[in-house]
């Protein structure tokens, strides 16, 4: 996350700017390997390293909110410049005022499950 | 910096998908926040977080493992962490009265420990991170979870999931930043 930049609140801001391949060479290039990764393992059904069958849920059907939380989370993620992965790798780097990030991202996860059951799915 | 090159980045990711499913797990770091929570006792307050937090520890050691990654890359990995992006991206950051840009890897208009007691700079970052945390609930992940490991499974909603995010970031990126900054 550190060393390719993917953290950074400059790069986030420059794509999506659409000024730079970086960003999406490194979600495509991850995504085209995940593809080839997961269904690699459902054909062959390839076993976990403790000889288990590995499944992958299918996530639950549904729209609004896969839709409305995302452009929710996306609003965050342009604003901040970061996501839940690359928070915990700022901090690492000693960017303190990260935690501030962190704290708010974890209230808003508290938030939500307070008032989940009134939001539309 | 010279940073590693995208091609280097996204398959470590995808390495990281791998490892984790390979040993039962999946990846998605957005549940890191759901779980905190359950830590802090939220499950007295509602079901959704009312779980065995110890049968999440793996993932919380995945969110451990990326903060020492962090402190290793940016410790000894790195002699400038600048982050160069495009000239033209520096220019418009200038105009937005980010001057740091080009020459940090975070703005310090944004980052920097002094500047976190304007009310401005600490209302945009706990605004930026509720947002995240709400928006990464309610859509059942983030990046992680949505982008890379639910679209590697053909995933129809994490398609809409990724679209959202993408809408979101756009319009807070061309319609509000240039408010707010």
């Amino acid at each position: 996350m550190f060393k390719s930049e993917a953290a950074s609140w400059f790069r986030i801001y420059e794509m999506f700017q659409f000024k730079s391949f970086h960003m999406y060479g490194i979600i495509g290039s991850a995504l085209g390997f995940g593809v080839l990764i997961t269904q690699g393992i459902k054909r062959f059904q390839i076993k976990s390293a403790f000889g288990e069958p590995i499944v992958i849920p299918d996530k639950t059907k549904s729209f609004y909110r896969y839709s409305i939380g995302g452009i929710i989370f996306g609003l965050g993620w342009g604003l901040s410049g970061a996501c839940p992965g690359p928070i915990f790798t700022l901090l690492g780097a000693g960017f303190l005022s990260i935690i501030i990030v962190l704290i708010f991202a974890i209230l808003g996860t508290w938030f939500y499950g307070m008032i989940m059951h009134k939001l539309p799915n | 910096m010279n940073p590693w090159p995208w091609y280097v980045g996204g398959p470590l990711i995808a390495l990281i998908l791998f490892l984790l499913l390979y040993f039962g797990k999946s990846f998605g770091m957005s549940s890191n926040l759901r779980t905190i929570c359950t830590i802090c006792g939220a499950g007295k307050r509602s079901d959704f977080f009312k779980f065995d937090w110890r049968k999440q520890q793996w993932n919380l050691l995945v969110a451990s493992g990326a903060i020492i990654g962090g402190w290793i890359a940016s410790t000894y990995l790195t002699e400038d962490p600048s982050v160069l992006i495009h000239k033209d991206t520096i220019a418009k950051l200038q105009q937005l009265n980010i001057k740091s840009a080009g020459t940090a890897y975070l703005p310090k208009e944004l980052f920097s420990l002094n500047n976190l007691l304007k009310p401005k700079v600490l209302s945009t970052l706990a605004i930026g991170g509720f947002l995240v945390g709400f928006g990464a609930r309610y859509a059942g992940g983030c990046t992680s979870g949505h982008a890379i490991s639910g679209l590697s499974n053909l995933q129809l909603v994490s398609l809409y999931a990724v679209i959202g995010f993408f809408i979101g970031g756009l319009l807070m990126n061309h319609f509000l930043l240039p408010y707010i900054l």
